[in-house]
């Protein structure tokens, strides 16, 4: 124990005889262990993000999309209909076993006014079960009831931001929102709380913000707009004739989703013609996006390695210069009584002194992580606003979230580097003849 | 050749001693079979011209390399049997070596420096041993430098830090080669006043010089040619206090 400790004074004061030279060396390992930690826990962040935005969909839920088919398949005169249908809906609800609850969605662009604010958003329809599975959550009245549904009341629920632009000063709720598209007023019942946005889905869902939304009972939809919507675009008419646009099945089990999904795919395999709908189950991408942030890591992680390969190969070329510089001090130390292992002992007892202190700092950076990235992103945000809107979503709000395992994964990782890079160095070292080395200018 | 020697009273003992190296146009034979004794107690100066083979020599008796036949007996054991780590442990338990370059160690302090051999003796030190090193250094004059790095010191004080680590380990012998080859007269007597004064106190010395100055200081001079053994005479007293005298009286002025 005591030789080691002697080792180890020996080689601080033998480095800090270059300690220019000694620091540069240690960057180098410094950098790659906290660049090992921070790619790590950027992409642990970023898949997290995308885990949780899934997640928010609901693990346990099935979507069934209406999209809008390909031109060659609608016909040309008059508009065709398209879509999920309500009997479709029922029949899922009837003869599917494993599902629990079934929400019929409509949705369509609408604008609503109060007064003279006017905001251009999106009107859903649907019916209570909806605010449990897409858990959104009230900051004031209710979210809209089987009665209310079953009595077609012209009653709607705001989104946050909607209250917000047309509520500025009032309490929205018991106030009447108006939709000019179809000349009706709607009483506000309750408004949300604001909420994130969910994740975008391949090209059969939209991501969905949830911001601008208005919430009215589906049967009130269809008795007030039904399913046939025109829109004027460019001059001319376009339309569309949808019953539902999408229904959300909830399973009893997370464990019988892929059976359900199967059971949904054959009950309407009718629809497989038109290709004018799309099944979304989130397990699935859950899981897929799981094994995406696995490969990202494992990528990062790989980027992060070559850079210790770097440092290590650094270490190297410092010892192997050092060895040669001290071939003298290896003569003396020789002749004085060292055996090859002591010599061997002493250079390696210098490299792991480099490699640790980078692995040790190094880690100390990596914890920084969190905190630096929150502080260059609030920096960021002051200096270039503008620039940074444009960003993408992950860059401006990622957070990095630590992997545990990266930290003593990290420090053994440079002190093997130290130990590969410094074996042949030292080995060079322990091969010299004494009475050469002793020679040597 | 006797399996064993008698080796009591003996620093070591040298018998038919061998040295060959093998290169690719030839062997050049530079111990060619040299035979001597060496008392405990001796003061022997190893002379000859350059090539002679006084280096070789040298490095055997310490121990650093390996005689090609012959043997080389240092108490009962004959280290020209011996595998590289025990030549090792030999060198850092009962060996001193004084060079002419000095050969500190730069980054180490002068109590570090006299401590390396112990430190390859595989043991902590001992705090007698800590304070030997303390004792080596005030004896060797430099008492107040133990913190100094061998930069701070002149090539004397350097030699004479060099001298104290020789002693550190209790050794058979010292050997020294040139170890006023780099030193001027003053520092020169300075260093041979101290190796008279640890001969007289029973160290055995042995010094490879081409200074007939020098020799004339030994107790016994060495001369090899070619390989071999050319003489070996013993100075007496007389000629031994002569060279004492000259050098006081030829010391240059201190300025
Ligand atoms: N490592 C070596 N390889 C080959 N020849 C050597 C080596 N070392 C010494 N010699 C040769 O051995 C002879 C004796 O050398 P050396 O002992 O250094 O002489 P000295 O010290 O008396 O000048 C010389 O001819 C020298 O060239
Ligand atoms: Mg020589």
């Amino acid at each position: 124990m005591g030789l080691w400790l002697g080792t180890i004074q020996l080689g601080v004061k033998s480095l800090w005889l270059h300690p220019m030279r000694s620091i540069l060396t240690v960057l180098g390992i410094f950098i790659g262990v906290a660049s090992v930690i921070w790619l790590l826990a950027i992409s642990k962040g970023i898949g997290d993000e995308a885990q949780r935005q899934i997640e928010s969909l609901g693990a346990d839920t099935i979507m069934i999309r209406t999209v809008k088919p390909p031109s060659e398949k609608m016909s040309s005169q008059g508009l065709t209909p398209y879509g999920l249908t309500r009997e479709e809906y029922d029949m899922l609800v009837a003869t599917i076993p494993t599902v629990r609850s079934a929400i019929p969605i409509r949705e369509m662009r609408r604008q609503f006014q109060f007064k003279n604010r006017k905001l251009d958003g999106r009107l859903v329809g649907c019916t209570p079960e909806y605010a449990e599975v897409t858990k959104l959550e009230l900051t004031s009245g209710h979210f809209i009831t089987d009665a209310e549904n079953f009595a077609r009341d012209c009653h709607c629920v705001l989104s946050a931001k909607v209250a917000e632009k047309l509520f500025p000063y009032e309490d929205p709720v018991g106030q009447r929102i108006y939709m000019p598209e179809n000349q009706d007023f709607y009483l506000v019942v309750g408004v949300l709380k604001p909420k994130g946005a969910t994740a975008a889905i391949g090209g059969s869902m939209a991501a969905q913000d949830f911001s601008n939304d208005v919430y009215i009972p589906i049967r009130t939809l269809q008795q007030r707009i039904g399913d046939t919507i025109m829109t004027m675009r460019s001059g001319s008419r376009e339309g569309e004739i949808i019953e539902l646009n999408q229904i959300t099945l909830r399973c009893r089990d997370v464990t019988e989703v892929k059976k359900t999904a199967e059971l949904v795919g054959a009950a309407l395999d009718s629809h497989s013609k038109m290709e004018d709908i799309a099944v979304v189950v989130p397990l699935e991408l859950l899981e897929q996006a799981r094994t995406t942030r696995a490969m990202f890591m494992l990528f990062m992680g790989m980027i992060a390695a070559i850079s210790l390969l770097v440092g290590g190969i650094g270490i190297m070329n410092i010892m192997l210069a050092t060895v040669t510089e001290r071939t003298r001090e290896i003569g003396i130390r020789r002749a004085l009584g060292a055996k090859r292992r002591d010599i061997i002992r002493q250079f390696l007892v210098e490299t792991s002194v480099l490699s640790l202190t980078g692995g040790i700092t190094g880690i100390l950076f990596g914890l920084l992580c969190g905190p630096a990235v929150t502080m260059a992103r609030t920096l960021a945000n002051t200096w270039f606003e503008k620039q940074m809107m444009d960003l993408p979503e992950v860059v401006r709000t990622v957070q990095p979230s630590i992997v545990p395992e990266s930290i003593p994964g990290a420090f053994f990782i440079s002190l093997v580097v130290g130990l590969v890079f410094g074996i042949y160095p030292a080995t060079r070292a322990a091969k010299m003849n004494p009475i050469e080395a002793l020679r040597h200018e | 050749m006797s399996e064993t020697m008698e080796t009591d009273g003996y620093a070591c003992r040298v018998v038919d001693l061998k040295k060959e190296y093998v290169l690719k146009s030839e062997t050049v034979r530079a111990l060619r079979g040299v035979t001597f004794d060496i008392p405990v107690g001796d003061y022997v100066a190893i002379m000859g011209p350059s090539g002679s083979g006084k280096s070789t020599l040298l490095n055997v008796l310490g121990c650093l390399d390996q005689p090609t036949s012959g043997s080389l007996w240092l108490g009962n054991d004959d280290a020209a049997k011996m595998s590289d780590d025990e030549l090792a442990d030999i060198r850092s338990q009962r060996i001193g070596f004084v060079f002419q370059a000095y050969n500190l160690i730069q980054q180490l302090t002068v109590v570090e420096n006299i401590q390396v051999p112990l430190f390859y003796q595989g043991r902590p030190l001992s705090p007698e041993q800590r304070k030997r090193c303390h004792d080596l250094a005030k004896m060797v004059g430099l008492g107040d430098r133990l913190d100094h790095r061998p930069t701070q010191l002149s090539g004397g004080q350097q030699q004479r830090v060099a001298i104290a680590r020789s002693l550190v380990n209790d050794p058979y012998f010292i050997l020294a080669d040139e170890p006023t080859g780099n030193l001027d007269s003053r520092t020169t007597e300075e260093i041979l006043q101290l190796f008279e004064r640890l001969n007289n106190e029973g160290r055995t010395i042995i010094l490879v010089t081409h200074e007939d100055e020098v020799s004339k200081r030994a107790k016994r001079v060495v001369r090899l040619k070619d390989g071999r053994l050319q003489w070996d005479k013993i100075n007496s007293q007389e000629v031994r206090d002569e060279a004492a005298r000259y050098a006081l009286e030829n010391m240059p002025v201190e300025v």
